[in-house]
């Protein structure tokens, strides 16, 4: 599993080209989920083995994902995190600091 | 005996952000004026009666910056001063929770500064969700975990009172809501075990022990158990922080008093989606955030205590 976050502002959107970039030549393009109104958006997403996932912060409040392989450090607003999943499974998560929010990750 | 947050509300309405003294005695809630309370003149925590006098300040969220409050730190300081302000020195302060905001960088060095500048005898803290989330609390320990046991639990005594701090934020993420746990709750027993009913207790906690909205996580878990082992006690207030609005429940000889937050305000229960910052006008802003003074008079009976809003 990959991880990766970047900044808010000129660095995030170009971090966001350069995933676009990256995942346009993958076979699976992935899933971008947003964090907004203290729900993830949408709340389940289906990728292929290999896709990347990645979660936006909308919201004007620290959020994470936390489950129990991976964790993300607290995103500020316009911060974002990735994680390249390499196994099918399921994976549900939640917000740290908002456990009531969560959402699943499901690798065919 | 609950009293509704609207007898509350209509209560602190009709004070305009003087404040109000809550008394309970006998089980009946009386209130008065902020300016009548602790018009002692000794010094150190100590009224004219002998009582002892404290404060509580809660979920500063030093580092968040967003529309609710862009400068949490000038509210902070606005509660720093109003403190130092008071005609009777505070014997302590107790910062129940969210120090910080998500562990910011640098937040935990303000936050220090801050109850630095606090003119008080001392300073006692419990962690909230924010000050643990990023590692499990280990920079919290390490700035403020002296003296204490497990994730930060502790107790101690002062002019006859037993202070007893309990953390419940640590399995926050798993629980949904707060949590003890069993090695915290067996500490406690043992703590309390050989104390008299006669003493009066202070809990102060992050995360209400009783059920106010368990849908947002506004509950403990385990809190009935700790509940339970301080029934026998004749007087015990239990003081938390995390709900950002005061709101009080007595059950029997326990009064639970949650505290406004000096950043921001959240909605009531269940008024909205979920919990979060709320936005309020900005000229109403200082009304929904405030501290609180209490007063415990050294005879048998309740603590007073007076929550004060910033403006």
């Amino acid at each position: 599993m990959a991880f990766g976050r970047h900044g808010g502002g000129s660095a995030a959107l170009c971090a966001l080209l350069v995933m676009a970039v990256r995942a346009s030549a993958a076979a699976d393009p992935g899933a971008q989920i947003e964090i907004r109104g203290f729900q993830f958006v949408p709340a389940t997403v289906e990728v292929r083995a290999g896709a990347t996932v990645t979660w936006v912060n909308d919201d004007e409040e620290i959020h994470s994902i936390v489950a129990s392989s991976f964790n993300s450090p607290g995103l500020d607003v316009a911060q974002h995190f990735s994680i390249r999943f390499e196994s099918p499974g399921t994976y549900e998560y939640r917000c740290a600091l908002h456990p009531q929010m969560k959402g699943t990750v499901v690798v065919r | 005996m609950e009293t509704t947050r609207r007898e509350l509300l209509t209560c602190a309405a009709a004070w305009a952000g003087a404040g109000v003294v809550w008394t309970l005695s006998s089980g009946i809630l009386s209130s008065r004026a902020l300016a009548d309370a602790g018009r002692a003149t000794k010094r150190n925590g100590l009224g004219s009666s002998g009582g002892l006098q404290f404060v509580q300040i809660s979920d500063t969220h030093i580092g968040f910056d967003k529309e609710a409050n862009p400068d949490t730190l000038a509210t902070a300081r606005e509660a720093v001063a109003k403190i130092n302000a008071l005609e009777v020195e505070p014997a302590f302060v107790l910062h129940t929770g969210d120090l910080t905001h998500a562990q910011k960088p640098g937040a935990f060095d303000t936050v220090e500064g801050l109850l630095q500048e606090m003119k008080v005898g001392g300073r006692f803290t419990v962690p909230g969700e924010h000050d643990v989330f990023g590692d499990g609390g280990r920079e919290y320990l390490a700035r403020f975990g002296a003296g204490t046991r497990g994730s930060g639990w502790h107790s101690f005594d002062h002019s006859g009172v037993h202070f007893v701090a309990l953390v419940n934020v640590v399995d926050f993420k798993t629980a949904k809501v707060g949590a003890l746990g069993s090695e915290q709750l067996d500490w406690l027993a043992k703590d309390l075990i050989d104390r008299p009913a006669s003493q009066p207790i202070v809990v102060f906690v992050h995360i209400p022990l009783w059920a106010v909205y368990p849908e947002w996580g506004w509950s403990t878990t385990d809190g009935e158990q700790a509940i339970a082992l301080l029934r026998r006690f004749g007087s015990v207030t239990v003081l938390n922080g995390h709900i950002h609005q005061v709101l009080q429940k007595v059950e029997g000889t326990v009064t639970f008093h949650s505290a406004m937050s000096t950043a921001y305000p959240q909605p009531a229960p269940g008024a909205a989606a979920g919990p979060g910052p709320l936005t309020v006008p900005a000229e109403r802003l200082r009304s929904h955030l405030g501290l609180r003074e209490v007063v415990w008079r050294g005879s048998p009976g309740p603590l007073a205590v007076v929550d004060a809003r910033l403006g």
